[in-house]
């Protein structure tokens, strides 16, 4: 099945912030990261300013890519969290909505068990809010306003002067 | 799958060079890595083995410029060309807007240009794609060495339909960027169409 084009509006951003923003405070995390399965970021929280967030995101993905297909070898359909576990900072990889994929960077202000308690709760948050975005983008893809109907091949010449 | 970021005001789209083994998929992204302003750039980043062949994926994020008050955003991605590499071949295939062929023109990697070009399309279609559908751009690369095959034989062989297609050399740059710029359009023009 080819996945729908993804359209995401302000409105439902700051839908999304409102619930990682809060994630941030009730796990003690670092930083938060909400990257798409196609390697795209779609929203940051937390004080993890200055990371390379395209480079993430894409590593992200690919390494859910892979892990999933490692899950179906032994006949598991995905593995829906991760842990690694590193000298300073942790990450805590779990799959939302089974399209979005949501890291938590977390340090010793914080343990495993705090996250995966609070990850759950706005895991299942953020899975509604994915609901209805998937829906609008489905409105969207359907030629309901798009802003790319009224492109001309000029528009795209131009990108490449 | 690409992904319009009303927020941002952002086009971010996927594009995939694929071929076989050693064509130069990795030297076209370096290329454009090197020859791009600091700042329509991200860091490129290479998975690859210790002697420098791709083992899962390289990835350049690109800025092109605005388009109707959208920043254009594509991620590059090549894929491992060996054979044993399929599984990774196919999840880096996922999501993918558009697709550029790398063959090495060399005369003894026809074969492999074949099966790779055949291992495109399965692929494709079992993310649901079909090849004829995804814009598609064919390189001959390594037209600059003296065993290079006939490009009218390669034509013949590799690119039957037609689509648009570019003789390259990537060490030196040859028909990188017109390759890139080809593909980029047709991921926008299938935008466009899109959105009618």
């Amino acid at each position: 099945m080819i996945d729908a084009q993804l359209v995401m509006y302000d409105e439902d951003l700051k839908k999304i912030l409102v619930v990682i923003e809060k994630l941030v405070r009730d796990a003690n995390a670092k930083g938060i990261f909400l990257v798409d399965k196609n390697g795209q970021l779609i929203a940051e929280a937390g004080e993890m300013g200055g990371v390379d967030t395209t480079s993430l995101a894409s590593l992200t993905a690919g390494n859910i890519a892979a892990t999933g297909g490692l899950a179906k070898i032994i006949g598991e359909e995905e593995f829906p969290t991760h842990f690694h576990q590193g000298q300073r900072d942790n990450l805590h990889i779990s799959i939302v909505a089974q399209r979005m994929i949501l890291v938590v960077i977390f340090d010793d202000r914080s343990s495993l068990g705090l996250v995966r308690l609070r990850v759950k709760k706005a895991g299942s948050e953020l899975g509604h809010l994915f609901d209805e975005i998937q829906k609008k983008s489905e409105r969207a893809a359907s030629g309901e306003g798009s802003p790319f109907a009224e492109i001309t091949d000029d528009d795209i010449d131009n990108l490449f002067e | 799958m690409s992904f319009i970021n009303y927020s941002s005001r952002e086009i971010n789209c996927k594009i995939v060079y694929y071929g076989p083994g050693l064509c130069g998929k990795t030297t076209n992204l370096q290329y454009i890595y090197g020859k791009t302003a600091p700042d329509a750039k991200g860091k490129m980043i290479s998975l690859a083995t210790e002697t420098e062949r791709t083992l899962f994926f390289d990835f350049l994020p690109l800025a092109l410029g605005k388009i109707r008050g959208f920043r254009t955003r594509f991620h590059l991605y090549t894929v491992p060309g060996q054979v044993f590499y399929d599984a990774s071949r196919k999840l880096i295939l996922k999501g993918v807007d558009g697709v550029v062929f790398v063959a090495d023109s060399q005369i003894e990697r026809m074969e492999a240009n074949l099966e790779s070009l055949d291992n495109l399309k399965v692929n494709l279609q079992e993310q649901g794609y079909e090849l004829e559908r995804v814009p598609y751009v064919v390189q001959y690369n390594k037209r600059d060495l003296p065993n290079a095959a006939p490009l009218d034989e390669m034509r013949r062989l590799l690119n039957p339909s037609g689509v648009v297609d570019y003789e390259a050399c990537a060490t030196t740059g040859q028909g990188v960027f017109e390759t890139l710029k080809a593909v980029a359009k047709g991921v926008l023009t299938d935008l466009k169409k899109m959105g009618k």
